[in-house]
């Protein structure tokens, strides 16, 4: 049989990020696969190098859509290492809070994700509807969905108030109690273990000797895990397992993600628990003194590491950032390869891809009302279409 | 910290040249510089006998006349070694580490499309992260490098 090329990219209906995949066919297996990567560049390391330091916070909560939090705080671990602050406990507390339910908010995204790419699209709805669960408390405790600019240089810029511990602790009893129907489905339905067993495999010796990381590494039975090996922010402080499995393929990562939910929902009912009292930020200087510092830190997706090199100045002299996505894109090739065409998608998602924008109704609270209303898509729509009519522009004619 | 004093008094004892040039910032967090000539035999040492088998990630330093490059290595128990190799400039050469961590391969890509190093033994292979038609000699992170307006890339070719 004659063998093809076929080049599935840059637009990749897998990935949210642009990745171009040269894939060798031979009928419909994958002889060999080569990633492209680079689309995405955006000179962020450079634009850091003219910005200060807190400017560069906010780039760097930019890096990525979903572990915005973790980009930040990976980044002003190390800023703080090079200053010498001492962050107060009740900020590391804070930070690891949110730290996890980002983790949680990711990982429920994957799984949905997962769902789709292999046609069990119930799943993948009642998973996203359940995340909203831990969407709202993000929105609440930071204003903000995504990018939540909790972090500031010395600790963090919002308190969570006791207030609002009663909800976040409901909202772990519910999001548990509907961890344990998924785990129920990801180990007892047949239809998703046979889709997902035996794909994508990837060896506990390919994981040791190219240094995957994060869930696509500890579903190869490899327990890597910076919170527990390089404890940071209040991990030092909280009991938990590090998740294994030893499928070594897509159902194992899968596997390992949701029991790792479990993990965060006890992770977050420790910190607010054992919540200190106290001060939430310490002043830092603007001019950091000349230093360097590696910070490392457990994404949702794997280790993420931020290096930072001072010389004194208010700008830092270099900054390097390794998402976890780059680390485990090396291991594509070996995913692929005697793999059928129709599993591309399904394993490029299990190292966790990103996709967000939901579609949905948007909850308008007139206040000079007191009233709440729902506005459709549409009425949305019709809305901006009038609101810009009035500025002066017209959109008539413009496809929106 | 008697662990990270243990790996530098091992390694001080292995190459007498790491005498003073190894520093512990913190717990879990070690420094060292090595020469290029040096590297390969500490690395290999570093990963048979002290057990630094993860390569996190390498970081490439413009450092005016020189160029220098970090290894970020670690442990399973979660101590870093940082070791910074530095190369001239005029020949920034430095040799791939991809036979042994094979995942260095994009990073390695990265220093030579952002910063010019030039690594031997690399396999050839798609480039990373700049474009196929970025041009040549213009290395992004270097500290003399400015954005140029009239360096244009991603051109449609006409037909």
């Amino acid at each position: 049989m004659g063998k093809v090329f076929i080049p599935i990219g840059p637009q990749h209906p897998a990935l949210k990020e642009p990745a171009s995949f040269r894939i060798l066919l031979e009928g419909e297996k994958v002889i060999e696969a080569n990633v492209r990567l680079g689309y995405n560049h955006r000179g962020v390391e450079k634009a850091c190098e003219e910005r200060s330091y807190l400017q560069d916070m906010y780039l760097l909560e930019r890096v990525c859509g979903i572990c915005s939090h973790s980009h930040s705080t990976c980044f002003i671990q190390a800023v703080e290492e090079v200053a010498g602050l001492e962050i107060p406990p009740r900020a590391n507390y804070i930070r690891t809070v949110v730290a996890e339910l980002e983790r949680i908010h990711s990982h429920l995204l994957w799984l949905g994700v997962a769902g789709h790419e292999v046609g069990f699209d119930s799943l993948f709805m009642y998973v996203w509807r359940d995340r909203e669960i831990v969407m709202d408390l993000l929105a609440k405790i930071s204003g903000n969905r995504v990018n939540y600019g909790m972090n500031t240089i010395g600790g963090v810029r919002r308190d969570i108030s006791p207030g609002l511990y009663p909800e976040i602790l409901k909202a772990m009893d519910v999001l548990e109690e509907r961890t344990k129907y998924y785990i129920q489905i990801a180990t007892g339905e047949m239809s998703f273990i046979k889709r997902l067993s035996n794909v994508g495999r990837l060896s506990k010796e390919d994981v040791e000797t190219m240094c995957i990381v994060g869930p696509t590494g500890r579903a190869s039975g490899v327990p890597r895990d910076v919170r527990r090996d390089d404890p940071y922010a209040a991990y030092g402080d909280l009991s938990f397992k590090v998740i294994t499995d030893d499928h070594c393929d897509v159902y194992g990562r899968a596997v390992v993600r949701v029991l790792e939910l479990m993990e965060a929902y006890s992770m977050v009912r420790q910190l607010i628990k054992n919540m200190p009292e106290g001060p939430i930020v310490v002043k830092a200087p603007r001019k950091i003194p000349a230093g360097e510092a590696v910070s490392r830190y457990e994404a949702p997706r794997g280790e993420d590491v931020h290096y930072v090199r001072s010389n004194g100045t208010e700008k830092p002299e270099r900054v390097k950032v390794r998402a976890p996505t780059l680390a485990n894109l090396q291991a594509m090739k070996k995913m692929l390869e005697n793999y059928y065409l129709a599993d591309i998608p399904i394993v490029i998602a299990a190292i966790d891809p990103c996709f967000s924008c939901t579609d949905r109704t948007i909850e308008v609270n007139r206040l000079e009302k007191g009233t709440t209303e729902l506005m459709s898509w549409d009425a949305l729509r019709a809305y901006s279409i009038d609101w810009y009519a009035r500025q002066g522009i017209q959109l008539k004619g413009i496809r929106l | 910290m008697a662990k990270e004093e243990e790996i530098r008094e091992s390694l001080t004892k292995q190459f007498g040249a790491l005498e003073g040039k190894i520093r512990i910032q913190r717990a879990r967090r070690m420094w060292a510089e090595v020469e290029p000539s040096d590297f390969e035999t500490v690395l290999d040492y570093l990963r048979k006998s002290q057990g630094f088998v993860i390569l996190c990630t390498m970081t490439g330093l413009d450092k005016g006349e020189n160029l220098g490059i970090i290894y970020h290595l670690a442990r399973e128990d979660g101590i870093m070694l940082n070791v910074e190799v530095t190369v001239p400039k005029t020949n920034p050469v430095i040799k791939t580490v991809t036979a042994v961590f094979p995942g260095a391969d994009h990073y390695e890509r990265e220093l030579v499309d952002l910063l010019g190093f030039k690594i031997e033994g690399l396999a050839p292979g798609f480039r990373y992260p700049l474009t196929d038609d970025w041009p040549e000699g213009q290395y992004p992170l270097r500290k003399d490098w400015k954005l140029d307006p009239s360096l244009k890339t991603g051109k449609i070719e006409e037909s």
